[in-house]
């Protein structure tokens, strides 16, 4: 905005490039967001995570000017020469109007003063910053534009270098507070009372959205025709958005902190930033991320935006130690306190009036009584005495224990079982499976899972084998020996006992152990190799619905079910079928397996799946029942018991001991104006609100689609209350809530400055894998880059000042929207490739229905360690790089790790000394590539190798099998793909090319 | 007559046989006019200590439709070595090995003695006797306790090669694997769902060749390697494990809630059985034993529901065709029992419970295939157990009392066609020259399978004389009828026991007296009632009793002298005199009275009517009673209300029961203690002794006989009074009373 009306040249306000010389802070700022992803952002991010200041202090470089523009009524910019809308939303003024929107009274009168000192002291500012910043943002915006033409190479030079003064700027407004105070953006850190959250979000986003405008083409400002530019090719990759510089940005800005979830709407840090957060009123980012936290008012606005309105639930994410885990709140036979009318639970959110006497509904509006057990007085400013003693009063979560009410047939639940099925065909006896599974039970089931305050787990487990045939095993503890049974109707499956099937290992200890010593014994000299699948998992459900509890299932399975029972399922896997509208079958179940699925969320029974196939199994069959459930899928192709086996057993043993809720049902309810209107994830739907989950454990996330009803209220905000209501491991009925408030505005400004590209990336990846299976993949794919050329050309329209149509310019929120979503769209589901196998696309794509923001990242843009120079005297793990096959080098050893995989990539002529020091082999020839895992070497380099491994696996569902990869040997192309910014050898665009096609159609969108 | 009572009682003994009619009305029309049919009581395997069976195999009659047996009525030719067969007429050659014979060198069959022979041939393979255990685990803690050990005690009476196997079932159907180690395995089937052979037979496993599931096991014999399972195992080999799983059998574990009855999945476990022998041993006698303690109450087969508030159906339920379940169940059971017959496997129920088992519904199992049936009021009674423990009794010889899979030819000279049999047989269907069209009992075949029978089990064959009145018989031209039976011994060998016998023929109208002399009112009574029983089982009640008066008043009118209106002038020859009394009985009898009796109990008197001999038979119809008294020896006495006297202590024996009833004086002595002194001694013998008798019927009867002891006044005292011919009554009692009465004073 400020831009325009200072740039002559519209190139040079749309690019930062040449505003970088000019420095008019809007121009900076575009720039800096845009500037390489490195150092122009760095500087700018540093600020835009923690505070608007950091920008505008960038930005404000040279340009005074423009920052008196900022401060100058819109009026002015507008008349400057940019659509009025526009220029407000970005400008100053509009930040702090919502300032006062939000904030209390208190703020508004940082309002005054944080407007004009801003503009006034930023200039200061500018100046400190200038010195460094000077060079690299002029380099940017050169490169930028110019990429097409030929300063990339310098512009790359540079901006690698630029990435590393980028950091200062950071570290100085982190510390720097002191110069900079007279910025009232800055102000929220040293802490107004009142709100400093809210001033330096706000003041942030203000500065950031206006930033964010790439002028990717624009090799000539001025020229408007830059879309044809073909020149995108030479596109300097240094200079478009880099992810992990957003990432250590936020690390950097947010990174150990304590983030106080006390305001409504506020952003949090990105999932990859670890802090300490604290529950004061809203669920904490690690139960519900959005994918905006300012949703527009109204419908229209949503649409022209077409911003994604969803909020990914992970009800019940881990959280570390050291923050509070949820409070029980019992009320006794009375149960929880609920609307009366739209049953939303008792929350913060609910108004106390009348003294305390009744309270109104923040969800519905409907006034209802207070019952007379909960009433309190309330103080002088309406806020009941209690608040801080009741946590359903003061707290976004909190777990109410549930009354028989809310209990199957009004009984309160029996607690859950596990059973284990294993698949005792031929090859799972050869592969010595059935051996490695029931040896590591045999001390895993000392650890099931249990309430913390309970001695020993509640949980029973029973036992099946099958083949084309169900073994149940009676292993009471009065019995000298276990008893086997078998049944042999699979076509319609029973359980055949009731009493002894499902047992308390501790009791059963000795003949579960008999049990166990037995199972590889009895089938040693098996040679029946059909297997049946859909009749075990009925049986678990039977059994189970015999107990009358929930439960989950494990089965270890190992090949195509094609023995003659219900399920029976034939090899499908036509290559011909990819790229056609058929391919859309192939992630379909075959059979009734739906049906089944349903019957066992009905009952409780969460299926989890371990897979170990040595060709086409159908995942996409099998894994149903799994995904429905809520079960976990786990597959070792050709499973081999050296190497595969710490793998899978490490999966089995985080599997078992997984802290989860069973027979979930989860109601999200929204305040009046819009509604949850899609849910995504390992679910199943009866109806249209209610989510069922026959268990959810730590690492299943569900994502939540919500869409107007009607006009939202800028005041109220948007209120969402997610609640679960399920039952604990020792058999308790609880519900456990989650409430988050988000904002409303008017300003499309204001959506775009609240976005979380973390969680809109989660979001279309599910929405898109859900609609593979009706549309076929090429119009998903074209829906997706259709979509985000859409918002951005949105935000360019109607954020941005008015810049060249050549000019590429991205939110600063969406900076890296283009890659993530790249990333996406080369995801092996997506990409209709006969070389992937079919099996692994459709294991790829359910286990991401049902992952969270933190996996979703984490899947579609890998980690990417250089482990050639760790810092040994250090803890932590070192700055990630970009996922590129430039960045690597010969001399180098990287590690590389997506959630699901890990490689440890080794350059040709990396030193031998890391060689012994990890290896313990003298030379680069001598490393085998066969290893899954790294010797134990003491050696403090091994060692912090292996921390940073178990570090990296820690918070992850699935244990990544590690693979080393020796530079210019075969395994290098499976490696490769997960270089996301490459080109794919599967025909999937780099990263620059990606980012010219969007602009192009941003272009067209906008013409 | 003493003649024919000899020589009825000679062919008896010698041949198990009894004819209705000992000399054979020659015409068709005459034998209908004789009202009691042609018929007569074959007891197949009568035991016989003087017949030792001969080596070789019998000579067969060469005409396809005929292959009669050489038998002592055959003209033979000795030159020649020619043979007429005397039923076709067809001349054949003796095979080479009789080549040496001559008029005093005979081969066994043609001795006239030899009337009846058994052969025992060399033919196919000789597979072990098989013992497949059902057992019912809905049962209390203490009769299963009874019955476990009971089945482990069995073990020990079975032959030692002999298979057994075991099937348990309550909620479930669990067949057990016997033969392995370490951990007990059996497979289990839902018990509601019916499941066709074939179905079974996969499930098991036994559709495969069996060659792989005998993995680590020596075959039973090299020459039959495929017939075996692991399901069923030699006693010797698998003794102590399936005493152990016997031992460990515990009371069905799903719960039964207040108010029902234990879910019994009795039709899917027997269909289980059948399919279980029918797919590893089709065609070999084998016996299914069923042990059940209450109705099916669940699946195929089920007979009521599992709510106790709705009471098994009774006679009423059936007349008012209330009976839900009745119907369905009854077909389910038929099926089985007609597969297993087919097959040659028999089923045996032995039900113990104080209330009905569904045995109306199942009593076809038993029935069709020649199985047990046995009721009883807990496994913890030693009638269960004695009479269990006498299904493995052993005959004079050594040997089992039951043979397998007999298959019973009749053959008839043309004068004469079978009209039908009644007895635990099923029809093979075999349609021949000799078959009547007109049905009577189970008809339209010459042919019936057995499929377990034992030297008592005696059928009723029914004939019909086809010869025309206006084509005489030649002056000594006599009718002839072979029976072959063939089955396997209980030491497995497949044996052939002939039974060739040959009447004379006579003109009812010039020589009635002869055919008159010639009845057998014993056996006549015996066949009537069978055929009258047969018809009760599926007609009206009083259908049947009318049918029964018809028959005996057409009787007394054809063989009766009297004078027109004038009931005293009646008179009966000797050999009808008893007749009129038995038919008098049986009217009273629970085989055709349904009051005071469940539909089960009538099922299982019927049951053991239709199979036992004729002496037993008799008892069942009248009821022995025998009268001990410090007046004589002990005497037979009229089963009669008059036969009871104070000073008297009755020995009733019904067959089912045995009632010991002390009159009013002897109780009133006996309780005064007379038999400790030693002064009364001779009181002691006289109480003693009706126990000894008592002891010594049932020391050889099948099934035990309820045993009740029991005297005047005592509430027991009912099965004595309801079984005598109420000759007093309240109405002419009160009147004897007062009389007996002005006599006192």
């Amino acid at each position: 905005m400020s831009q325009q009306g200072y740039v002559a040249a519209p190139p040079y306000s749309q690019s930062q490039p040449g505003i970088g010389g000019f420095g008019p802070p809007n121009s900076s700022i575009h720039y800096g967001h845009y500037g390489d992803p490195n150092s122009s952002y760095s500087a700018p991010q540093p600020g835009v995570s923690k505070s608007a200041v950091p920008f505008g202090s960038p930005a404000p470089v040279g340009p005074p000017p423009p920052g008196a523009q900022q401060f100058s009524p819109n009026s002015f910019q507008n008349g400057s020469g940019t659509p009025g809308q526009q220029p407000q939303r970005f400008q100053g003024p509009p930040p702090p109007a919502q300032l006062a929107d939000q904030l209390n009274s208190m703020q508004i009168n940082s309002y005054g003063p944080g407007t004009a000192p801003s503009s006034s002291v930023s200039p200061g500012h500018r100046a400190a910053f200038q010195g460094p910043q000077v060079l690299p943002p002029a380099q940017q915006q050169m490169g930028l534009p110019p990429a097409p033409q030929l300063p990339p190479p310098p512009a790359n030079s540079v901006n690698g270098l630029c990435a590393q003064p980028a950091l200062p700027p950071v570290a100085r407004q982190g510390g720097i507070p002191g110069p900079v105070p007279p910025n009232p953006n800055l102000q929220h850190l040293p802490g107004q009372p009142p709100g400093p959250g809210y001033h330096p979000q706000q003041a942030n986003y203000g500065p950031q959205m206006a930033a964010p405008q790439l002028s990717y083409p624009g090799a000539f400002p001025g020229g408007p025709a830059q879309l044809a530019g073909p020149p995108q090719k030479k596109l300097d990759p240094d200079s478009i958005p880099s992810p992990i510089q957003v990432i250590e940005n936020d690390k950097a800005a947010r990174g150990g902190q304590v983030y106080a979830t006390n305001t409504r709407g506020q952003v949090p840090p990105l999932v990859t930033t670890n802090c300490v957060i604290q529950d004061q009123g809203h669920a904490s980012p690690r139960y519900i991320r959005c994918t905006t936290y300012c949703f527009p008012v109204t419908s229209d606005m949503a649409k022209q935006a077409r911003i994604p309105l969803a909020a990914v639930i992970q009800p019940f994410a881990a959280v570390p130690p050291n923050e509070t885990p949820l409070y029980l709140v019992n009320h006794g036979e009375t149960g929880p306190i609920r609307c009366n009318r739209c049953k939303a639970y008792m929350c913060p959110f609910m108004q106390f009036i009348e003294g305390g006497r009744r309270y109104q509904c923040g969800f519905c509006n409907c006034i209802n009584d207070v019952p007379q057990f909960f009433f309190q007085h309330l103080d002088h400013m309406g806020r009941r005495i209690d608040h801080y003693e009741r946590p359903e009063l003061s707290l976004g979560s909190y777990e109410y224990v549930a009354t028989s009410d809310y209990c199957r047939d009004k009984k309160p639940p029996n607690p859950p079982a596990f059973i284990f099925m294993i698949d005792v065909s031929y090859r799972n006896i050869k592969s010595g499976l059935v051996k490695l599974i029931c040896d590591e039970l045999k001390t895993l089931l000392d650890k099931l899972p249990r309430e913390e305050q309970e001695e020993s787990s509640a949980i029973r487990v029973g036992f099946v084998t099958y083949n084309k045939v169900l073994h149940f095993f009676n292993v009471k503890s009065s019995l000298a020996q276990p008893q086997m049974m078998v049944v042999t109707d699979v076509a319609e499956v029973f359980v055949p006992l009731l009493d002894g099937f499902l047992v308390d290992f501790e009791e059963s200890r000795s003949v579960v152990t008999n049990l166990l010593d037995q199972i590889p014994e009895l089938f040693a000299d098996t040679n029946e190799s059909e297997t049946i699948f859909a009749p075990v998992i009925q049986a678990g459900m039977e059994a189970l619905k015999a107990a009358e509890c929930a439960g989950k299932l494990f089965l270890f399975h190992s090949s195509l079910p094609t023995a003659e029972a219900p399920g029976k399922l034939k090899n499908r896997d036509d290559k011909k079928l990819l790229n056609t509208d058929k391919e859309k079958t192939l992630f379909q179940p075959q059979g009734n397996y739906e049906a089944l699925a349903k019957d066992c969320v009905a009952n409780g029974c969460c299926v989890n799946l371990f897979l170990f196939p040595t060709q086409y199994v159908d995942v996409a069959s099998m894994g149903l029942v799994t995904m429905y459930t809520g079960g976990t899928l786990y597959k070792y192709n050709n499973f081999q018991l050296d190497a595969d086996s710490p793998q899978f057993l490490s999966d089995l043993r985080k599997d078992i001991q997984k802290k989860m809720g069973f027979d979930a049902t989860m109601r999200v309810r929204t305040s009046t104006g819009f509604r949850a209107t899609d849910f995504f994830g390992a679910i199943y739907m009866n109806n249209t609100t209610d989510v069922e989950m026959a268990a959810v454990d730590c690492d299943k996330a569900v994502t939540v689609e919500f869409k107007h009803d009607d006009k939202l209220n800028e005041d109220t905000g948007a209120l969402i209350q997610c609640a679960v209501l399920y039952t604990s491991l020792s058999g308790q009925r609880r519900i456990r809530i989650h409430n988050i408030g988000l904002n409303c505005s008017s300003q499309l400004a204001d959506v775009y400055r609240t976005c979380e590209t973390d969680a809109l990336i989660n979001f279309f990846a599910k929405s898109a894998f859900k609609a593979i299976l009706s549309q076929p993949l090429k119009t998903v794919r074209d829906i997706l880059v259709n979509q985000t050329a859409h918002m951005l050309a949105c935000y360019k329209k109607n954020c941005a000042s008015p810049a060249a149509v050549s000019q590429l310019i991205l939110p600063d929120t969406m900076k890296v929207l283009p890659v993530y979503m790249n990333c996406l769209l080369k995801s092996c589901v997506l990409a209709s490739r006969p070389e992937i196998p079919t099996d692994e696309r459709a294991f790829h794509r359910q286990l991401i229905m049902a992952m969270g923001v933190a996996d979703t990242q984490l899947f579609f843009y890998p980690l990417l360690l250089p482990i050639h120079s760790l810092d040994l005297k250090s803890d932590a793990v070192p700055a990630a790089i970009r996922c590129s096959e430039e960045r690597l080098s010969e001399g180098g050893a990287f590690l590389l790790a997506n959630g699901l995989r890990m490689f440890l990539w080794l350059g040709a002529s990396v030193s031998s000394e890391l060689i012994q020091g990890l290896f313990n082999v003298p030379s680069f020839a001598h490393i085998s590539t066969e290893a899954t895992s790294l010797p134990d070497l003491d050696n403090p380099f091994s060692k912090k190798l292996k921390h940073i491994l178990a570090q990296i696996q820690s918070q992850k569902p699935h244990t990544m099998k590690l693979m080393v990869v020796k530079q210019r040997e075969q395994p290098e192309m499976l490696f490769r793909q997960f270089l996301v910014e490459d080109k794919s050898i599967y025909g999937g665009a780099s990263y620059v090319d990606f980012l010219v096609c969007i602009h192009k159609e941003i272009s067209q969108l906008l013409s | 007559m003493a003649t024919y009572l000899e020589f009825i009682q000679q062919n008896e003994e010698r041949d198990g046989v009894r004819f209705s009619w000992n000399v054979w009305p020659s015409s068709r029309l005459e034998a209908t006019r004789m009202v009691v049919p042609l018929a007569c009581l074959l007891t197949p395997l009568k035991e016989r200590l003087d017949l030792p069976p001969v080596q070789y195999e019998p000579v067969l009659c060469s005409r396809p439709t005929c292959k009669a047996v050489l038998n002592p009525l055959c003209q033979v030719d000795y030159r020649a070595k020619l043979w007429a067969c005397n039923f076709c007429f067809q001349r054949n050659q003796f095979p080479p090995a009789y080549a040496g014979i001559s008029e005093v060198n005979q081969p066994a069959e043609l001795m006239p003695q030899f009337s009846t022979i058994e052969y025992i041939v060399q033919r196919g393979p000789q597979t072990p006797l098989i013992f497949l255990y059902v057992v019912d685990t809905c049962l209390e803690e203490e009769d299963l306790q009874a019955l476990k050990e009971s089945l482990q005690m069995s073990l020990s009476l079975l032959p030692p090669d002999a298979l057994v196997g075991l099937i348990t079932f309550g909620r479930m159907v669990q067949v057990h694997e016997l033969s392995c180690e370490g951990i007990s395995k059996s497979y289990v089937f839902r018990g509601t769902k019916d499941l066709a052979a074939k179905q079974i037979q996969d499930m098991l496993g036994l559709s495969r060749p069996a060659v792989p599931m005998q993995q680590g096991r020596p075959l039973q014999t090299p020459e039959q390697p495929v017939i075996s399972s692991r399901f069923l195992q030699p006693v010797h080999k698998i003794d102590m494990n399936l005493t152990d799983l016997l031992g460990e059998l515990q009371r069905d574990p799903w719960p039964v809630t207040q108010g029902k009855r234990p879910l019994r999945s009795t039709g899917v476990a027997l269909s289980i059985a059948v399919g279980l022998l029918e797919g590893t041993f089709p065609n070999t006698g084998a016996r299914i034993m069923l042990f059940t303690g209450g109705p099916p109450t669940q699946g195929p087969g089920m007979v009521v529901g599992d709510e106790l508030k709705t009471p098994i159906r009774s006679w009423h339920d059936i007349e008012k065709d209330n009976a839900r379940f009745m119907k369905k169940a009854t077909k389910h059971y038929e099926t089985l029992a007609n597969r297993s017959a087919a097959n040659g496997h028999c089923i045996d129920i032995y039900a113990c419970a104080l209330d009905q088992t569904g045995l109306l519904e199942m009593k076809c199992c038993a029935n069709l295939t020649g199985g047990h049936m046995v009721m009883g009021d807990s496994f913890n009674t030693s009638l269960f157990k004695q009479t269990f423990q006498r299904v493995f009794s052993k005959g004079y010889n050594g040997e089992f009392r039951m043979a397998f899979g007999a298959n019973l030819d009749v053959k008839t000279s043309r004068e004469l066609k079978i009209a039908g049999a009644i007895g635990p047989c099923i029809s093979l269907n075999a349609k021949g020259p000799c078959v009547s069209e007109n049905e009577l009992g189970i008809g339209g075949t010459s042919q019936w399978k057995i499929c377990s029978l034992d030297p008592s089990t005696t059928l009723a064959i029914y004939f019909e004389v086809v010869n025309q009145h206006n084509a005489p018989i030649p002056q000594g031209g006599r009718g002839a009828v072979q029976f072959v039976t063939q089955y396997q011994h209980s030491s497995t060998q497949r044996r052939i026991r002939v039974t060739t016998i040959a009447r004379n023929w006579a003109d009812a109208q010039t020589q009635l007296q002869h055919i008159e002399a010639a009845f057998d009112q014993e056996a006549a009574a015996v066949l009537m009632a069978r055929l009258g029983v047969y018809r009760a089982e599926s007609e009206e009640g009083p259908d049947v009793l009318r049918w029964l008066d018809r028959q005996l008043i057409r009787l007394c009118q054809k063989f009766g002298q009297y004078n027109k209106d004038d009931p005293n002038s009646f008179r009966l020859s000797e050999s009808f005199s008893l007749y009129p009394q038995f038919i008098f009985h049986l009217r009273r009898s629970p085989f055709l009275q349904v009051f005071n009796n469940s539909p089960d109990e009538s099922s299982y008197y019927r049951h053991h009517f239709a199979r036992q001999d004729l002496t037993q038979s008799l008892i069942m119809i009248q009821p022995i009673l025998y009268a001990y008294s410090f007046h004589g020896p002990p005497e037979p006495v009229l089963l009669d209300s008059s036969s009871i006297l104070p000073d008297r202590i009755l020995l009733m024996d019904t067959f089912f029961q045995i009632v010991i009833y002390l009159g009013e004086t002897i109780a009133q002595w006996q309780k005064a203690g007379y038999q400790d002194m030693p002064e009364y001694e001779n009181f002691k013998h006289l109480l003693q002794a009706p126990l000894d008798d008592a002891q010594e019927i049932l020391q050889t009867r099948f099934p035990m006989p309820r045993y009740i002891h029991t005297e005047h006044g005592g509430s027991q005292a009912r099965f004595l009074l309801s079984k005598v011919n109420p000759s007093q009554t309240h109405n002419n009692l009160y009147a004897w009373g007062q009389s007996f009465g002005q006599q006192n004073s």
